[in-house]
């Protein structure tokens, strides 16, 4: 708490301390991690809508006629196979394989892109971009202190912000990108998320920020919309089964380990490639997998995870576990080994002393309705 | 938040109200906000011995575990089981229907008044 002064804000902290939130140090900045309560932020999420600050992270465009070819050299998939307007999940590894990070890639143009990526990997994505840009005619810039990151998640979120703005929000498929006018700003559109709902990623100039959000939260009010910090992030991105870095993700592990096999292109060149199609052939010795259990008590994140109740040599860890405030019940993810690993098996949960019965489901936990 | 008067504390932000030789046991305000919502306690049984400043329970949140620590030598003489069916009674009443245990004492330690937690927790 005595750091608090060497955290970094965001241009709508002080519209959080107005709104009375409680804050943490998410990856070196102090952002909301609750409003009102948890629960019933998460609930809104689901039934209505949520506004998410999440200016912490960091935003990168690319410009050239180079960008395409740096890109995917860069990352694993091939960015120059992206149509224009839309965008696609990524990872950025190392030569050995190792995830720097996973990331968002939109595109706007044949020579123009966009990357959204994790606030805590900020300095080592662009160091490595910067890196692999030599030889590509391709403009780096960091626009990350230059704007805000709106994210409004929910089913109703469409709909409120069609309220604010002209541009064609309906046709915007999910994993799309618009650059249009948002109350007399330029604003990006992203039909991205983090919490399994629909809704929009708003990128605007810091100095657009507080009118934003003041203008989502006061049209969205009449349908439930309410500010939701980062505790509900959590529980919904886990329920949705999307991974976290540092949790699910890390230098050592591999998008196979991490079940990313699908957004990895060994068909073309890219930095970390013959890491990976080294161990494409294999079975990873441990993967991440989906546990559900019973009763009310969850198991969380470091929780060794064991064969049987009373065998004694760990299997496997979990990296994010929470009882499931949409579902009811302990929901977790976990890295186990892979001979463990199969569908329907019952593994046990070390849960501060005790074990507890989970059982290897299929991911994601929690799916939206069409 | 409050800390409310008539009370005994603990720095590991407990309430007690003490009643002859019962002390009834819940956790602050302060605590409950901390924790955020609270999905699930885990009680001592009626008869069980507790050791002043040993876990006895655990208060979780869907974010976080928090620890109740005895509060006091004694034995639980009554649990309060609306709290285990709904728990968000210790984040709407942490002073009062949240409460989560009672403790038959043998002899009170040295507990902190409502000005000494106030000044524990910085909102004097």
């Amino acid at each position: 708490m005595n750091d608090a002064q060497a955290l970094k804000t965001t241009p709508l902290y002080e519209e959080h301390v107005a709104l009375g939130a409680a804050f943490t140090d998410f990856g070196g900045w102090n952002m909301p991690v609750r409003y009102t309560s948890d629960l019933a932020e998460h609930a809104a999420v689901r039934e209505a809508a949520g506004v998410f600050d999440i200016s912490h992270m960091a935003e990168f465009f690319f410009e050239g006629s180079g960008a395409a070819a740096f890109l995917d050299h860069a990352l694993v998939g091939v960015a120059s196979e992206i149509n224009l307007g839309r965008a696609k999940y990524s990872l950025i590894v190392n030569e050995q394989g190792g995830i720097i990070d996973d990331l968002i890639v939109y595109r706007f143009t044949d020579e123009r892109f966009l990357i959204i990526a994790n606030a805590g990997n900020h300095q080592a994505v662009w160091a490595a971009l910067n890196e692999r840009a030599a030889g590509f005619d391709v403009t780096l810039d960091d626009a990350t202190s230059r704007y805000a990151l709106i994210a409004v998640q929910g089913p109703r979120a469409v709909e409120v912000l069609k309220t604010l703005t002209d541009a064609p929000l309906d046709d915007l498929k999910y994993y799309s990108i618009f650059e249009g006018d948002f109350g007399g700003a330029l604003a990006y559109f992203a039909r991205t998320g983090y919490t399994g709902e629909d809704g929009f990623e708003l990128l605007v100039k810091n100095e657009h920020a507080v009118n934003t959000w003041r203008a989502i939260l006061s049209a969205g009010s009449s349908v439930g919309l309410i500010p939701a910090g980062y505790a509900c992030r959590d529980t919904l991105r886990l329920e949705a089964g999307m991974p976290l870095y540092g949790n699910e993700l890390g230098l050592h592990t591999t998008p196979f380990d991490a079940g990313f096999a699908r957004v990895v292109r060994l068909d073309h060149d890219f930095v970390g490639a013959s890491a990976l199609i080294n161990k494409a052939g294999d079975i990873p010795d441990r993967k991440l997998i989906a546990l559900v259990g019973e009763g009310r008590r969850a198991a969380r994140a470091h929780y060794e995870l064991f064969e049987s109740e009373a065998s004694e040599h760990p299997i496997g860890e979990i990296t994010t576990g929470a009882l499931s405030p949409t579902l009811g019940y302990p929901i977790a993810m976990a890295y186990i080994d892979s001979v463990h690993g199969d569908l329907g098996t019952t593994v046990w949960a070390d849960v501060r002393g005790s074990r507890q019965p989970m059982q290897i489901s299929s991911l994601p936990f929690y799916k939206r309705a069409k | 938040m409050s800390i409310r008067e008539g009370l005994f504390y603990t720095k590991e932000h407990e309430w007690l109200a003490i009643d002859g030789d019962v002390a009834t046991v819940g956790i602050t305000e302060y605590a409950a906000e901390k924790l955020g919502d609270v999905v699930y306690v885990d009680l001592p049984k009626v008869g069980t011995q507790t050791t002043y400043m040993k876990i006895c329970g655990e208060i979780e949140s869907t974010k976080s575990v928090g620890e109740l620590y005895a509060p006091v030598d004694g034995e639980v003489v009554a649990v309060n089981d609306s709290v285990a069916s709904n728990p968000e009674l210790i984040n709407h009443d942490a002073f009062g229907a949240g409460w989560l245990i009672k403790i038959r004492f043998t002899e009170l330690p040295t507990l902190l008044s409502p000005d000494e937690y106030a000044a524990l927790t910085n909102e004097g």
